[in-house]
């Protein structure tokens, strides 16, 4: 049928069938085929070497402190009280105050660096994070409001973090909701974000206006971030929680992502609701960033700048990129965190403020030495 | 193959803003369709609406006798494959991966194997095989636009609907990917549609010839030779011209004369 064609070449026809028929028989395939496992593997160990650095890592942050404990020791310890066979004095110390905030680190990390990788995606834009979608600023608000009304004072500190974690699903309602009357094109949803957070910027500065000083030195602390908010276990399964129910769903969700990323129309003929999912995805993230900053302040950096070094190392197909963010962010979170805590011992330094300063030159340099526009 | 049934849409942005009026076309046959006029008549949003992308504001888009409004995304998807004019992904992945993504629909566990068997002999069909670890991103925008056809046609819809699939290939590839699209139409027994510009290429390779005009109707419809006259050019397009019939293919050849200046639909 198709050789009876007159307008057609030999050569295209050939070329069809041979597309149209099954098999393939050249050397060049199989070739192709273990590249493309290769680059495969590679992510695999790239995943595999991040979980190895949390695991080294774990063990010195909590050597770190006033009492000293060695590196194996620790291990030992917390495999004894896993295993009910305490022994070692400073069980209470490793396993009540330091390791709480080690494990803090590391589900703040990841949960942080999911959003980052999830909001650039389905927004098409390397900037967006918590804070660009007003997230970290509907929290700020929250926690403000808390501190200079005397709530935390009243109710304690637990009035922080669910005034904090309420507005910071403020912005993200909004955008929902502006999204069925206008659209959800990211252009849209991100400049509805900055919007939203110069106006709760601006709520806050009021608030701050009247605040008193020892006020304002609590809502400064709690704007740069810290682990040091984390006190005890208590503070953790809800976090936990949220950050989990989030990763498993935007790896479930990470195929359909990538459907996202190459552009609505084709998302849509490829049988993707597109706005649909993108504020599906944008509220997932909201309530995890929302429950991270809630007890930890404003973190930033780690959401922003986790996925773009990731996307350097393994590249930006979801299905790999959400998970071995999830790992390197927390163990950047850790090593930042205990940077902070060493470098002007005994005082310590912010880890929001370390990860700036290192992460920030980093990423210079790996964007020049990238050299290409090809993320 | 999947018939495609277009019943009276309209389709436009707002009650004031209509961009399409009207819109009759039945499609029961296999084979290469060209869409063709000028620019802003609507040629995208026609096909826009076959795919479920946008929805008509009256009227209907059947696809075997199903009314595409009541079909779910993922449905539509299953039989129409759209390949859009332009895509340049933010964050971009490997050629094969971005390639791999067409298959989205066809994904089952432990077909990986099949499906990159389908993104290379796709790959090789458009001569891009030597591209699959690339960066999309790092491609020229022909090659996109290879990779965009790649990722069509490794669907393996009924229907394929690309728009503008040759605007950014050089004359070599305008031709063979329009060569190539007619003997997949006929090899597979499927209709694949294209927005076009180039008149000549449209008047060899298409089996039918689909032309709108202003403001967003249906001019014409039929083979090359019935479409493609002196008469409908200059009255769609504002351009005087002389059709010609080429004796080795026996279709129009057209060569273009001056444009038609200051006609009311000039905008």
């Amino acid at each position: 049928m198709i050789e009876e064609d007159r307008i057609l070449s030999s050569d295209v026809v050939n070329s069809v069938k041979e597309w149209s028929s099954q098999p393939v028989g050249d050397s060049q395939y199989s070739e192709t085929v273990d590249v493309y496992n290769r680059s495969i593997r590679m992510k695999f160990i790239f995943i595999a070497a991040c979980l190895l650095v949390i695991l080294v890592v774990v063990s010195y942050a909590v050597t770190v402190g006033a009492v000293n404990i060695g590196f194996f020791e620790v291990y030992q310890i917390i495999i004894d009280h896993l295993t009910g066979n305490i022994t070692s004095d400073y069980d209470h110390i490793v396993f009540n105050m330091r390791l709480p905030r080690v494990v803090a680190g590391i589900i703040a990390g990841a949960g942080l660096a999911i959003c980052g990788v999830i909001m650039q995606s389905v927004l098409k834009n390397p900037l967006a994070d918590p804070y660009t979608t007003g997230v970290s600023s509907g929290a700020s608000f929250g926690a403000t409001m808390a501190m200079t009304l005397g709530l935390a004072a009243f109710a304690g500190d637990g009035s922080v973090v669910i005034l904090a974690f309420v507005f910071s699903l403020v912005p993200t309602v909004i955008i929902a909701m502006m999204s069925k009357f206008a659209n959800a094109s990211p252009t849209t949803v991100v400049m509805a974000g900055i919007g939203v957070m110069y106006l709760f910027n601006a709520l806050t500065t009021v608030m701050m206006l009247w605040a008193n000083s020892s006020d304002l030195n609590r809502i400064f602390y709690w704007q740069t971030g810290s682990l040091a908010l984390i006190d005890g276990w208590e503070s953790l399964p809800v976090m936990f929680g949220v950050v989990l129910v989030g990763l498993i769903i935007s790896m479930i969700l990470s195929g359909k992502l990538n459907v996202l990323a190459t552009g609505d129309d084709s998302a849509k003929a490829l049988g993707i609701n597109a706005d649909r999912m993108r504020i599906f995805t944008l509220v997932l993230t909201g309530v995890v960033s929302a429950a991270i900053v809630s007890y930890t302040g404003l973190i930033g950096f780690v959401g922003l700048v986790t996925p773009h070094i990731v996307r350097m190392f393994i590249g930006a197909d979801n299905r790999y990129l959400i998970p071995a963010s999830a790992i390197f962010g927390a163990a950047l979170m850790i090593i930042a965190d205990v940077i902070g805590r060493v470098v002007i011992y005994p005082s310590a330094l912010p880890v929001g403020v370390v990860m700036s300063f290192i992460g920030g030159p980093f990423f210079l340099w790996m964007i020049l030495r990238r050299n290409s526009n090809a993320w | 193959m999947t018939e495609i049934m277009i019943k009276d849409v309209d389709f436009g942005y707002s009650e004031d803003h209509i961009v399409l009026h009207n819109i009759n076309l039945e499609i029961n046959e296999p084979g290469l369709y060209c869409i063709i006029g000028p620019n802003g008549v609507g040629k995208s949003t026609m096909v826009k609406c076959v795919s479920k992308i946008v929805t008509p504001l009256k009227g209907q888009v059947l696809l075997d006798g199903e009314d595409v409004a009541q079909m779910k995304h993922k449905e539509v998807a299953k039989k129409v494959g759209f390949v859009p004019a332009f895509s340049q992904d933010a964050f971009s992945m490997s050629v094969i991966n971005t390639i791999l993504i067409g298959r989205y629909n066809h994904q089952k566990w432990g077909s990986r194997e099949k499906d990159l068997e389908m993104v290379y002999k796709t790959m090789k069909l458009l001569h891009i095989e030597n591209l699959g670890m690339r960066n999309y991103n790092a491609l020229s925008a022909g090659q996109h636009q290879k990779v965009s056809i790649a990722r069509g046609l490794v669907q393996e819809p009924a229907v394929l609907i690309l728009d503008e699939p040759t605007a950014n290939l050089d004359v070599k590839y305008q031709v063979y990917v329009m060569e190539m699209l007619r003997a997949i139409a006929i090899e597979r027994q499927m209709v694949i549609m294209t927005i076009c510009h180039d008149l000549n290429i449209t008047s060899k390779y298409a089996h039918k010839v689909i032309m709108l005009a202003r403001p967003g109707k249906i001019h014409a419809v039929g083979t090359p030779e019935e479409v493609l006259t002196e008469e409908n050019i200059r009255d769609v397009y504002g351009i005087n011209c002389r059709v010609f019939t080429d004796d080795e293919t026996n279709k129009p050849y057209i060569i273009l004369g001056s444009a038609i200046m200051g006609m009311a639909e000039d905008y």
